[in-house]
């Protein structure tokens, strides 16, 4: 066993982990992250994806072990007490979500997409850059309504996509 | 998957050792190929020997049109360098096509091009600007380092460091991706620098990535999509799965160098 320590929604924290743990594992068995969804074995859903030092990745591809001494940020990061985060509230808005089950990392990899084009985003754009996100019920199309009008209604505020 | 070792190296030198060190030891640097086929248990090393935090494998420079990207450097920090941008955009181009944001922000150039997966993008682009890989040994060629399927001259102890070309006057890239995967079905990458005409094929070859002499030829003569009308590709030593057969790729081959000149010519 190998003791990882890792800041995870802006708290330290650490457990001892197996080196061939995955993240995702990592966040969901023990530190009880379960927000961090887990739907398919070839890294290519993105239900898994968070935030690592700042950038978007997928937890499912990365090692817990590697995440060592990084700051990590997770779903269950982006509220402010009772106050949704705008992505997550654009997404209760504009119905971004049936089933839910893709939804976290939705919405892990719009505010990462938001903020990597403090210029806009147009709806070419949205869709290309959900590639990595694989919803099974919306047929996206409220998905990607729901992050336009995010970025739209996060304007100036742009630096909480963060 | 199966048990394993992880270390991380805080330097090239450091590397080498755990890797020697180790009873069957691999490098990971994204682990965007390596832990998906970990997962799998298609990979199953003894210990992973980590470079992502050695500082001398990470970077762009670019020296009038001399450009060296770190071996650790990411798909994403190539896509976005505003240098390599000005003077040789269908690389950034490319290198933002590969997989999704997620494995654009982990996975390297150095692991692509050790892992020179058959439908990779990278490659076409290392063999069509006769690139140069460099080694904590050597420097290589491109000609000679993509050897076969997922088959590179690289030594068994031996790590990539950077990579290095001279941006060509003009390049381009266009490529069919793989609905599914997003590789490459087909990828060709063009290139006009001087006299000397360059087509680099990608996700098509039997034996992984290669020249095209046909495309070549019929640019040569004329550098526009026009020139590539009726030419006839070889179908024989292209690949056939499940998603295509060779005769579809061959078609494939002509009609993304024609975009691929497109956008050469800008
Ligand atoms: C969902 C998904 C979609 C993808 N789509 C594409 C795509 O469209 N096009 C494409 O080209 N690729 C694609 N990839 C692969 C991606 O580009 C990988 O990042 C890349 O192939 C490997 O880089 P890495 O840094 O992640 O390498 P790793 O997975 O860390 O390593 C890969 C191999 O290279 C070796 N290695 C790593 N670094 C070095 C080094 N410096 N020197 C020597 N050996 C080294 C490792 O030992 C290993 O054998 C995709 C991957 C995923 C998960
Ligand atoms: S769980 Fe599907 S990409 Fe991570
Ligand atoms: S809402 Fe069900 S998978 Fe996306």
């Amino acid at each position: 066993m190998t003791e990882v320590s890792m800041s995870v929604n802006g708290r330290k924290t650490s457990g001892a982990v197996e080196d061939r743990t995955l993240l995702s594992h990592f966040l969901r068995e023990t530190l009880g992250l379960t927000g961090t969804h887990v739907g398919c074995d070839t890294s290519q859903c993105g239900a898994c994806t968070i935030h690592m030092d700042g950038r978007s990745v997928k937890s499912c591809s990365i090692l817990a072990v590697q995440a060592d001494g990084s700051e990590i940020l997770t779903i269950e990061g982006l509220a402010e007490g009772d106050t949704l985060h705008p992505v997550q509230a654009a997404f209760k808005e504009h119905h971004g979500l049936q089933c839910g089950f893709c939804t976290p990392g939705m919405i892990m990899a719009a505010t990462d997409m938001i903020r990597r084009h403090p210029d806009g985003l147009t709806e070419a754009t949205v869709r290309e850059e959900l590639e990595g996100n694989i919803c099974r019920c919306t047929g996206y199309h409220n998905i990607v309504k729901a992050i336009l009008a995010a970025a739209e209604a996060m304007g100036d505020g742009r630096a909480r996509a963060a | 998957m199966y048990e394993v070792n992880y270390h991380r190296a805080g330097s090239l030198e450091e590397a080498l050792k755990l890797l020697k060190d180790a009873d069957d030891g691999k490098l990971i640097s994204g682990g965007q190929t390596l832990i998906p086929a970990m997962k799998t248990r298609l990979a199953a090393p003894s210990d992973l020997v980590d470079l992502r935090h050695i500082a001398e494998l990470r970077g762009i420079s670019v020296s009038g049109r001399t450009v060296t990207i770190g071996a650790g450097t990411t798909h994403a920090e190539v896509a976005s360098n505003a240098d390599i941008e000005k003077i040789c955009p269908a690389l950034c181009h490319l290198a933002n096509l590969i997989g999704d944001p997620h494995v654009r922000h982990m996975g390297t150039i150095g692991g692509s091009l050790a892992n020179n997966d058959p439908a990779a993008d990278y490659p076409a682009a290392m063999l069509a600007m006769s690139a140069t890989i460099l080694t904590n040994a050597r420097e290589i060629v491109a000609e000679d380092f993509f050897t076969g399927l997922f088959e590179t001259a690289l030594e068994e102890d031996e790590i990539i460091t950077a990579v290095r070309f001279d941006a060509p006057a003009k390049a381009g890239y266009a490529k069919f991706p793989n609905p599914a995967s997003r590789y490459a079905m087909t990828g060709v990458f063009v290139v006009q620098d001087g006299g000397a005409v360059r087509a680099a094929v990608t996700g098509a070859g039997d034996d992984g990535v290669f020249r095209s002499a046909e495309v070549e030829e019929a640019l040569a003569k004329d550098f526009s999509p026009a020139a590539l009308d009726g030419i006839n590709v070889p179908a024989d030593a292209l690949m056939t799965d499940i998603h295509a057969s060779a005769a579809y790729r061959a078609g494939l081959i002509v009609a993304m160098a024609k975009r691929a000149v497109v956008m050469a010519n800008g």
